[in-house]
């Protein structure tokens, strides 16, 4: 699937391993976080980079102590309507200071991709098929911001400022 | 873009290039979804929560567009356009809702970009007028004017409206989310029937603070908002929403759309446990990043100085021979026009209920009018009224005759606010695709009925809501009266609830009985009248108190009285 | 057959859908066309409206052309295929409070 990346395709590092799957040394692999639950021992003294993918019932406090061990965290969104994985990738960042890579992962739709980047998101999982400019025009095509969030670390001084494109 | 900018006495936000290039880039993204939806780039299931975040609904007849105006407060200039943008593109009329926007019925999509570029000109939109984000905040009508207004609170609800816009990460809730402030002694602004209901007060220093209620909310499970905090300090003010919708994002259901509101949450949760969420959050986010700079309320709150009020003494000798010479003026007068906190100043409700018409339309026509009317009696500003009712929040009261004839002759002078002629209906089966029954006919039958001026005042405060379905949309759980619409394979019937109260001291009606037919629903809203009237201890009490003292049975007993 | 011939053999459905471009009330026609007067409406006996139903549904969704496509019962009275619900009688007509709009106004 095509990977979105600072409004472009991107090469995906990153592969998922679904559970029950061997789980390869030698690159950088997406688990579960039920797998992570069930086999953590496993993945002591492993090398390469390790992500895991939250269910998008699973809220940041579930992972939070383990942080440490992920240089990815894939959030999964059921349907873009269910938006808990906004507020899971801003606690991430927020309130864990989680500073690895944040993967919106499952039905997202361009017209979320600022949201997303906003809170706190480094790159998004699209269908198959979809269109980039969308993807280009969504980060593009709104340059003004009402409120502080994660693309801005000055303090509320104004609610309203243009945001930083790019 | 064409832009005309709103007067500039007028006591509403002004939008500065920021704003202005906001709505500007909402517009056009709008337009290139339209063109994404129509080239089958986006599908309907993906379109649809793009078009209602821009106030667009599919109805029974067409698109319906839900124009925002913030907190109800909007200028003459931007009347004027909605009555234009209702010739051009709509059927010459609009109507007028409970959440204080207006309403046009027969849109079509592909207009619509148009409609948008046409209402930026005036700095208007319809962002977020619906979908599951935060929607408009709205305020007391008389706010800025009342005599027992202790916080103005459009300079908060315009910095909410500012917070909310676009904001990244509630704007896929698992539900709508209703803001309600009130910041004046009697809460003319419904609040504990909202998500969360703000009282805007002063502590003994006279800084400004806020008691959150939260989880009020109408439609199929009705609650009262609870207490959840008392007082939160201004520079905490937008910390503690923020804690609250980051709660409700997170832990809201999604399951199922009648249990995702916040209301659902706080009962499910409970009242201690969502409180020690909020609160466990709220540490948190109280750091700088949150703080609302007192700079920004004070910057806020210079958009709506005092209009420049002249010295008057209170007395008006002109208003006093008019009242003398033409009684439907007086009476007009006594049940239209509020006490002004300056002195030669009145508040003046413009009732859109003439005695069998349609409670909240106004012709684009009658729309020019008012438009003309605030600006030359009222600095060029009106308001809009969660019951359906329009506001000239600063008419002199040499000028209140003048104003009133003009009304009158255009079918806008009804002396019934707050009376029984006042009532609220929502579009119901006529226009709404979720309708069980039809709302309209049934609330023109009741105030033709009831069209005596002078009958509806012996009557005195009496409110009557209708919604056509369980979703509430005009209230009736709230009304002194409330009817809800029903179907019973395929006929209409209405279910009677009595005792409702949207003020302070809410409360949710109780079912009085059996639901009945159109007909008999006219009657029976008669014969509650009638009881009450024969009930009532002295002119005083009012139709709430004597229920609460004499109880459901006599008016069961007269309605129900022949099965 | 027309209409009101194939409504007499007892609970007929129509089916119908709001123009995506300007939400038009339009009804599904003769021959698949979509048509914007009730009286035009094609009938379908109940056991056959399904798959015609599933296949309009999909054909809009190819061409963009209609949303919220539906089927709905249709009785007859005096002799003329009516609307079984209020609803769909207010929308094949118009708001039953304002005459003078929607189709009943044309
Ligand atoms: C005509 C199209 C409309 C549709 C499809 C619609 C839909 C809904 C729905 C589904 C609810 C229930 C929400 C819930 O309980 O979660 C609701 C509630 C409500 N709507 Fe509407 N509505 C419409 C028109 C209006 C109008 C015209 C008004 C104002 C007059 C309005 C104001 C409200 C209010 C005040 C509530 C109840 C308060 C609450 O949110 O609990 N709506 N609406
Ligand atoms: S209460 Fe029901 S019928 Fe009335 S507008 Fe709301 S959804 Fe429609």
């Amino acid at each position: 699937m095509p990977l979105i990346e600072n409004g472009r395709i991107g090469e995906d590092a990153w592969s998922f391993i679904p559970d029950g799957e061997p789980v390869p040394n030698d690159r950088p692999v997406i688990i579960s976080f039920e797998r992570w639950q069930a086999e953590r021992d496993g993945f002591e003294g492993r090398n390469a980079k390790l992500g895991v993918r939250l269910k998008s019932g699973t809220l940041a406090g579930a992972i939070a102590a383990d942080l440490d061990r992920f240089a990815l965290v894939a959030v999964e969104f059921a349907k873009f309507r269910d938006g808990r994985g906004f507020s899971t990738a801003r606690e991430l960042r927020e309130r864990y200071g989680y500073t690895g890579e944040i993967r919106a992962v499952g039905h997202v739709i361009p017209d979320q991709y600022l949201y997303l980047v906003r809170t706190g998101f480094t790159s998004v999982e699209a269908p198959e098929g979809t269109n980039p400019e969308s993807w280009a025009n969504a980060l593009t095509e709104v340059t003004i911001a009402f409120q502080p969030s994660l693309d801005d670390t000055a303090p509320l001084s104004l609610l309203r400022r243009k945001l930083k494109v790019g | 873009m064409n832009h005309i900018a709103p007067g500039a006495r007028a006591g509403i936000y002004h939008y500065d290039e920021i704003d202005r290039q906001f709505v500007a880039e909402r517009v056009e993204q709008f337009r290139r979804q339209v063109e994404r939806r129509l080239s089958g780039e986006l599908t309907e299931e993906e379109f649809k929560p793009v078009r209602l975040m821009n106030g667009l609904y599919l109805q029974l007849h067409a698109y319906m567009l839900r124009i925002a105006v913030p907190y109800g407060v909007m200028s003459a200039t931007q009347l004027r356009k909605l009555a234009a943008i209702g010739r051009k593109y709509d059927r010459g009329y609009g109507h007028f809702t409970t959440r204080q926007n207006l309403q046009y019925n027969w849109i079509k999509l592909e207009d619509t970009p148009a409609i948008l570029h046409e209402l930026a000109e005036v700095d208007m939109h319809a962002l977020q007028t619906s979908g599951n984000c935060v929607r408009n905040v709205t305020t007391d009508p008389f706010v800025g004017a009342a005599k027992d207004e202790v916080v103005d609170g459009r300079v908060y609800a315009e910095i909410l409206r500012q917070w909310t816009t676009m904001h990244p990460e509630f704007t896929y809730l698992p539900r709508k989310f209703k803001i309600a402030i009130s910041g004046a002694e009697s809460d003319r602004a419904a609040v504990r029937i909202h998500d969360v209901g703000l009282l805007a007060r002063r502590n003994d220093k006279g800084e400004a603070g806020f008691s959150f209620y939260v989880g009020g909310g109408l439609g199929r499970s009705p609650f009262v908002g609870k207490l959840v905090r008392e007082w939160v300090a201004q520079e905490d003010f937008v910390a503690y929403l923020e804690a609250i919708l980051r709660v409700y994002n997170q832990y809201g259901r999604r399951d199922n759309i009648y249990k995702a509101r916040i209301k659902i949450l706080v009962h499910e949760l409970g009242l201690e446990k969502f409180t020690q969420e909020v609160e466990e959050e709220f540490a948190r986010l109280r750091g700088p990043k949150y703080r609302l700079d007192p700079e920004i309320v004070e910057g806020v709150r210079q958009h709506f100085a005092p209009p420049p009020f002249e010295e008057l003494p209170d007395h008006s000798e002109a208003l006093e021979r008019a009242k003398a010479a033409d009684p439907a003026f007086a009476n007009w007068l006594e049940v239209n026009v509020a006490e002004h906190k300056a002195p030669g100043y009145a508040i003046a409700t413009i009732s859109l209920k003439p005695a069998g018409g349609i409670p909240g339309d106004a012709t684009c026509d009658q729309m020019d009018l008012v438009a003309d009317l605030a600006e030359r009696h009222s600095f060029g500003e009106l308001r809009v009224t969660h019951v359906q009712n329009l506001v000239l929040a600063h008419v002199k009261k040499d000028e209140l005759y003048d104003l009133w004839k003009r009304l009158d002759e255009a079918g806008l002078g009804s002396a019934n606010a707050g009376l029984i002629g006042d009532i609220i209906a929502c579009p119901g089966l006529d226009y709404c695709a979720l309708a069980n029954a039809r709302a309209i006919p049934l609330a023109q039958a009741i105030s033709a009925r009831f069209a005596d001026p002078i009958r509806q005042r012996t009557i005195g405060e009496l409110g009557i809501k209708i919604s056509g379905c369980i979703n509430a949309c005009g209230h009736h759980h709230v009304g002194a009266i409330g009817i809800l619409g029903v179907d019973k394979k395929g006929t209409e019937y209405y279910q009677i609830t009595v005792g409702g109260d949207p003020t302070l001291t809410t409360a949710i009606g109780d079912i009085l009985g059996p639901a009945v037919t159109e007909t008999e629903a006219v009657d029976a809203i008669e014969a509650i009248v009638d009881v009450y009237l024969a009930n009532r201890t002295g002119e005083g009490e009012r139709f709430v108190d004597t229920l609460k003292r004499v109880g459901h049975a006599p008016f069961k007993e007269r309605i129900y009285a022949a099965d | 057959m027309s209409a009101k011939d194939r409504s007499k053999e007892g609970s007929m459905k129509a089916i119908t859908a709001n123009r995506l471009r300007d939400g038009e009330v339009v009804f599904l026609g003769e021959g698949g066309r979509w048509v914007e007067s009730f009286a035009e409406a094609a009938l379908f006996q109940r056991a056959e409206a399904d798959g015609v139903l599933a296949e309009a549904k999909a054909k809009a969704e190819r061409e963009q052309s209609g949303v919220d496509i539906y089927a709905f019962e249709v009785v007859e009275q005096n002799g003329i295929p009516v609307p079984a619900t209020m609803r769909e009688r207010i929308r094949t007509a118009g708001p039953t409070v304002r005459l003078d709009l929607g189709k009943q106004a044309a």
